[in-house]
């Protein structure tokens, strides 16, 4: 039998690789919230002929509209951030640049979020976090009736979360992605992927504790690895098969959205195997030192 | 013998779910030598009914904004100058009131929703397909207007709508509108209370309109018109008719819109451009297809004939899938295609858990048909488990039933919606399905 908690501290030493940049940067530059969480508008418009973005940039200030940021988001397509925007404002700035540049832009996606809705779903997303995760923490305790195993399905969860925000932080520091809505969403999604791994191989040290209750947790550890390591990783690969599908070749609006079910669902795969249960082994050795 | 039953039922299912899936017109061109064909083959509509109960479905799969192209809006009621019980009811009027003016504006399926965050009252308006979303802002954000109207003197019995002229009594007058029964007789009626200014206006108008009818307008639109019996002092009114419940209940809404009216804000605008939507659906269409490919080619490259099960087990689910968004009928928005596509990963999880119970029965020296029953057995704790923890965040993020300290947000519903109902079809499929397939060959096998 292969002995994979030999290299128990190698694995959470991998963790750590990935984990402690992503937390250095949320210290320091923190996360991009979108629009969803700050108010403000978001524009997308399309010319037909070419339009340096400066020259957009500089019309708009001329007629009062204080960019945030223009980003070129494709072929003369630009996306445009500003303040919020009062009613019917979005046909003004059309007009406005129709009438500098000599050209209508068509307008792809137009947005504007009021400040209050912003703070509301900072808030909304905190709890729906907190319920998630106290759900589910409750529900492997009873199903496994020991405190052990729903705190390391915890921490592994936490590691999870930890690798996906951090990985968004560095994207948003060099490459501007937004935390928005769907984000908070695959978090959440991110929180059961992982523990749904974690109790298929829990589920395995758990039978195997009662038929070979002789046997060392640790051996019991690795049996239960080698048995679920091949459903485990081919289950993330179809999942990852179809995100990669969607993520290379499905709309620009989802493309964050799924590259983060993407981190998500690798770590949850890394974490549920070479975290939840060195964590248990490590657990176990600690209550037999005492 | 059950097992066969089960067979012929997951036979119907996919052809029902197949003809169900594909879309409603197929062109079929076909020519050999001077034969030729080139007709389309249209897909009937469902209507079905059964005593009270109808179905009434096209089989087409509805589009969110963000597929479709058009507007999400929100507005903010301004609840300032209403009563705080009487607040509920004044945003429902209002919701009613608009979902009038949108559909005058043409649009189809409109999606209306009020929504309650603290102590603030919002509207929640979706457009579908709309060009021009500022007029249709324009036209949304005014406040109701409440008339009520007299015949002019000149005026016949055979007396039409614009016969009718201003008396200067405005739903500024009106207190509230209720729901109210006869002592009598038991039937819903409706009761006006008018403000004292209001009741004493009220007085004045049906004390010369006895015997002839006074109109209520609301938005330049007549609501009702209903005979004056007598001269009413009391500042207090009943419309009697022949109302059902709901006939009552539907012009007591209609009347609030004017008499609780609420200045709305708009404090969130989406706007998707048509071709960014259709754009996004050929693109998720396509990235679903090779994704489904690629788990299919994984799935028998690394099973082999169980894989070849598997896939079949895949394409059911997919279909099944399909028809339930088509009879439900579910509002596909972007999100929600990712957590379906999602969800056929996922789908052929159950499978992977019990495949590899079975090989390792197998390993164990059992023979097939056992380790097909063991593996099923045993993976069964492992699959329901795992499962719940997903179905509990699809829960939370669904938000079912609208708490207000939860995110109610059409895209995050969406994408919890189609997940949670995958997650639960997957389970039917990666079952059921691969089960009474597996027997089926297995038995096959036994007895060559």
């Amino acid at each position: 039998m292969i002995r994979w908690m030999k290299f128990k501290y190698l694995y959470f030493l991998i963790s750590a690789l990935v984990i402690i940049p992503g937390i250095f940067s949320l210290i320091r530059f923190g996360l991009k919230p979108s629009i969803d969480f700050t108010g403000g508008t978001l524009a997308e418009y399309k010319f037909e002929e070419q339009v340096e973005k400066e020259k957009i940039a500089e019309v708009l200030e001329k007629n009062e509209y204080h960019l945030s940021s223009i980003q070129s988001s494709g072929d003369n397509t630009y996306l445009l951030r500003l303040p919020p925007i009062e009613n019917g404002q979005d046909l003004k700035i059309i007009e406005v640049l129709e009438s500098e540049l000599s050209q209508a832009p068509i307008e792809l996606r137009f947005e504007t979020v009021g400040p209050t809705l912003g703070k509301e779903l900072l808030i909304k997303t905190i709890v729906a976090i907190i319920l998630a995760a106290g759900f589910i923490v409750g529900y492997v305790t009873w199903r496994f009736k020991n405190a052990k195993f729903g705190v390391c399905a915890i921490l592994a969860m936490f590691h999870d979360t930890l690798v996906l925000i951090g990985i968004f932080s560095l994207l948003g520091h060099f490459l501007n992605v937004e935390i928005d809505t769907l984000f908070v969403t695959a978090v959440l999604t991110v929180l059961s992927f992982s523990v749904h791994d974690t109790i298929v191989v829990y589920d395995r040290i758990r039978e195997s504790q009662k038929n070979y209750p002789k046997t060392d947790f640790e051996s019991l550890a690795n049996k239960a690895i080698t048995e679920t390591l091949s459903r485990s990783l081919n289950n993330s690969l179809t999942i990852i098969f179809m995100l990669i599908a969607l993520f290379l070749l499905g709309g620009v609006t989802i493309k964050w959205f799924v590259l983060a079910l993407l981190i998500g669902t690798v770590s949850g795969t890394y974490s549920s195997t070479f975290n939840a249960v060195p964590l248990l082994v490590v657990w176990q050795k600690l209550k037999e030192r005492k | 013998m059950k097992n066969r039953r089960l067979l012929w039922f997951i036979i119907i299912l996919t052809l029902v779910s197949l003809y169900v899936s594909l879309p409603g017109v197929i062109p079929v061109k076909f020519s050999f030598r001077n034969f030729s064909i080139d007709q389309e083959i249209k897909r009937p509509a469902l209507n079905w009914k059964a005593g009270s109960f109808s179905l009434k479905r096209d089989l087409e799969i509805k589009k969110g904004i963000d597929l479709a192209g058009g507007a999400h809006l929100v507005f903010q009621a301004d609840m300032a100058e209403v009563k705080k019980e009487d607040q509920k009811a004044a945003i429902e009027a209002s919701r009613d009131n608009i979902e009038k003016r949108v559909n005058l504006f043409g649009v189809t399926e409109p999606v209306i929703q009020t929504s309650r965050a603290g102590d603030d009252y919002r509207l929640i308006v979706e457009l579908a397909g709309v060009e021009d979303i500022n007029t249709a802002v324009d036209l949304i954000g005014q406040t109701a207007q409440l008339d009520f109207r007299e015949l002019e003197e000149e005026a016949t019995a055979a007396a039409t709508i614009f016969d009718f002229k201003q008396t200067g009594l405005t739903g500024k007058d009106l207190t509230k509108a209720e729901v109210k029964f006869d002592p009598n007789t038991g039937q819903p009626t409706v009761g006006l209370i008018f403000s004292s200014e209001g009741g004493t206006k009220f007085s004045e108008i049906t004390g010369r309109n006895i015997s002839k009818q006074v109109a209520i307008f609301l938005d330049e639109f007549p609501v009702t018109a209903p005979t004056v019996q007598e001269r009413i002092t009391t500042g207090e009114a009943i419309i009697s008719g022949e109302f059902t419940i709901e006939e009552a209940k539907q012009l007591v809404i209609q009347l609030n819109a004017g008499a609780l009216p609420v200045p709305i804000t708009l404090i969130e605008q989406r706007n998707i451009g048509a071709t960014l939507g259709a754009d996004s659906v050929q693109k998720s269409v396509n990235a679903g297809l090779i994704g489904l490919l690629m788990v299919i080619v994984f799935m028998i490259s690394y099973y082999g004939k169980l894989g070849v099960l598997a896939s079949l087990a895949l394409i059911v689910y997919g279909l099944v899938t399909l028809t339930i968004y088509k009879l439900i009928p579910i509002t596909l928005t972007l999100p929600g295609v990712a957590g379906f596509i999602l969800s056929v990963g996922m789908a052929v999880d159950a499978n992977i858990l019990i495949f590899e119970r079975m090989k390792e029965e197998i390993r164990d020296g059992k023979p097939r048909a056992m380790a097909v029953e063991l593996g099923f057995g045993r993976a069964w704790d492992s699959i329901r488990d795992a499962n719940v923890a997903t179905l509990i965040t699809c829960f939370i993020l669904f938000n079912p039933f609208n708490w207000s300290f939860l995110n109610s947000s059409g895209m995050v519903r969406g994408f919890a919606l189609t997940l949670g109902l995958g997650v639960i079809l997957s389970l039917f499929t990666g079952i059921a399905v691969t089960r009474t397939l597996l027997r089926t060959f297995t038995k096959a096998e036994v007895k060559r």
